[in-house]
């Protein structure tokens, strides 16, 4: 039977970096991209008789992560070792936290898989707890099946990771992209990840079932691991649901196992079989002393919580009046957002010129140059000014992209570039007259179309002195000037 | 609830150790002794005591979030059995198993 028989059940782990300047539990830098084994200590290395503290930021970070995602934090927590034996895990155990973690019970609102698509869906939260992360295994030849020995970096090893565990309420891999994405959002917009999928800082491994639409037992699910985009994540998902489709048409049953997203074939594979995973044998970490969580310390953090995306959305439509596709777009990234904000507060005009210029020029000229927004040399008072000399009729709207271009290159006063390059506005009638009369001459078919009642030909006529004076006609002006000398 | 040799198997299979048939058996001998010894704490009354893992009373010891100075790299890599640059290097690691 088709896949639209069955309903997919997805539950996902999200393991994401925090923004720490030191390890978890240790003074070792967290910054990426170091020379191999260099942000190494002791304590990271797990060399006996050695002691971790914990970084202060890093709890807050998690309790600020929890309240993001509307999560209970815990008053009493602690942590715990999770026993395996793997080369990039020096000590023998991974310090996480078993049955205490930091938040649990919270949830967060996606857009929901309706045909309108505006039905708002709760996806619960079940918990996210700190942990440490893993060194980075190189393994020799191709791959690790023909590798003859592996190298190990443990740059990593120590770095703060949250694991955010979500209930099984997603039902499609649509719904799975839209979580991350939100998710994505949430973290970056608190300080608490950068969540570049690129650098490892954000990963994600899924749990799939399906089972019959109406049968209210869940079936028999495999997690799947590997996947390093969002775009990943939602082909892994739905390839993994019409594997097991498949089996299940087949009469067979799903075995629970870890597969891997293979990129280059588009499949899952085999990597394991659940009966035989690990048995971690949690115990709480003797080396690290119990937390206390106060509610002072929480609230101090929510009082720090930034305005959320979903709050700014609406307030951009309510207060600054703009439409919700603009507002859904620039709340989308935070430091968009705020350079938004801070251009709407400088300019004294509608704040839905400053999102139609955000969304065109400057994001385009962002993009195209490759720079981040909290980098741009246009500051906001700039962008203002630009916008400013517009609407006092300096300089008309087309030269005013070329100034702004500039400005958004070298940071000049767009002022000054106006006056140096004499882009200014050309409104003098007597001063047009001369290129209206070129323009007339030059184009007798478009005059003798507007004459014979086809008013929009004019439109013609005003672009061509547009071009001629390279965009400093007013083109009020110019219409005016077509309008008396054409008859109409 | 004594251990059997299978436990001790299981254990030692976690632990990454290979025993004999004739170990297993000892060793889930001398095991169930000491669970044994320990258990005679099963006679406190311990009913609404509150359970705890740590006997030092502290809690929220924490530092704050600084960069210390690192090992360099030659102090990292010098006790390691192997190495290939500024790399550890160890053996093969298999854990697919298709």
């Amino acid at each position: 039977m088709p896949l639209e028989d069955y309903e997919i059940i997805i539950g996902l782990e999200v393991h994401a970096e925090l923004k720490t300047e030191s390890k978890v539990f240790c003074g070792c830098s967290t910054k990426f991209g170091a020379q191999p084994n260099s942000q190494v200590c002791p304590v990271c290395l797990g060399l006996p008789g050695t002691l971790p503290v914990l970084n202060k930021r890093a709890l807050e970070l998690t309790i600020l992560a929890g309240l993001a995602l509307n999560c209970k934090i815990a008053e009493h927590t602690g942590f715990d070792r999770k026993q395996y034996f793997y080369p990039d895990l020096p000590k023998g155990y991974q310090i996480s936290q078993f049955d205490r973690p930091i938040c649990y019970d919270g949830f967060i609102e996606i857009l929901a898989d309706d045909r309108d698509g505006n039905e708002v869906k709760r996806v619960g939260i079940n918990r996210v707890h700190l942990e440490e992360e893993s060194g980075k295994s190189v393994h020799s030849g191709t791959g690790i099946l023909d590798s003859s020995y592996s190298l190990l970096d443990y740059n990593r090893s120590g770095i703060p990771l949250i694991e955010i565990v979500s209930e099984p309420d997603l039902r499609s891999p649509q719904e799975a992209r839209r979580f991350l994405e939100e998710l994505k959002r949430l973290l970056e917009y608190t300080g608490v990840s950068d969540c570049k999928m690129e650098e490892g800082s954000l990963r994600c491994d899924a749990n799939v079932s399906l089972r019959k639409r109406g049968e209210t037992r869940f079936g028999v699910k495999c997690e799947i691991k590997n996947m390093n985009s969002f775009r990943a994540v939602e082909a892994a998902i739905l390839h993994e649901a019409e594997r097991q489709a498949e089996l299940l048409d087949a009469g067979e049953q799903v075995e629970p196992q870890t597969r891997g997203w293979d990129e280059l074939t588009g499949t899952t594979v085999f990597m394991r079989s659940k009966e035989s995973s690990s048995d971690y044998r949690y115990l709480p970490d003797p080396d690290l002393v119990d937390l206390v969580i106060d509610a002072g310390m929480v609230e101090a953090l929510r009082e720090n919580l930034p305005e959320m995306p979903g709050q700014k959305r609406r307030r951009y439509v309510e207060e600054l009046k703009i439409p919700e596709y603009d507002a859904e777009l620039i709340s989308g990234s935070r430091n968009l957002a705020e350079y938004f904000e801070s251009v709407v507060a400088v300019y004294n005009g509608p704040a839905k010129i400053v999102s139609n210029w955000v969304m065109g020029e400057f994001l385009r000229l962002i993009n195209q140059e490759k720079v981040e927004i909290e980098d741009a040399k246009i500051s906001p008072e700039e962008f203002a000014a630009v916008l400013r000399l517009v609407d006092n009729g300096t300089i008309s709207g087309s030269v005013a992209k070329g100034v702004f271009e500039e400005v958004f290159r070298t940071g000049e006063d767009p002022e000054s570039i106006v006056k140096r390059q004499g882009l200014a506005q050309i409104s003098d009638a007597d001063e047009l007259s001369a290129v209206v009369d070129g323009i007339i001459e030059a184009n007798p078919k478009a005059v003798e179309d507007v004459k014979s009642g086809n008013h929009k030909a004019i439109g013609f006529l005003v672009g061509q002195v547009m071009k001629e004076t390279k965009g400093q006609a007013n083109p009020k002006v110019v219409n005016q000037l077509l309008r008396d000398r054409l008859g109409l | 609830m004594a251990l059997t040799a299978d436990d001790v198997n299981q254990i030692a299979r976690l632990a990454r150790l290979s025993l004999s048939e004739n170990e297993a058996e000892s060793f889930a001998g001398s095991l169930n002794g000491i669970l044994d010894y320990v258990q005679k704490i099963d006679e406190v009354d311990t009913g609404g005591v509150e359970p705890t893992s740590r006997v030092a009373r502290l809690s929220n010891v924490v530092r704050e979030d600084r960069v210390e100075p690192s090992l360099s790299t030659e102090e990292a890599l010098s006790n390691a059995p192997d190495k290939s640059g500024e790399y550890f290097r160890v053996p093969r690691v298999l854990e697919i198993n298709e």
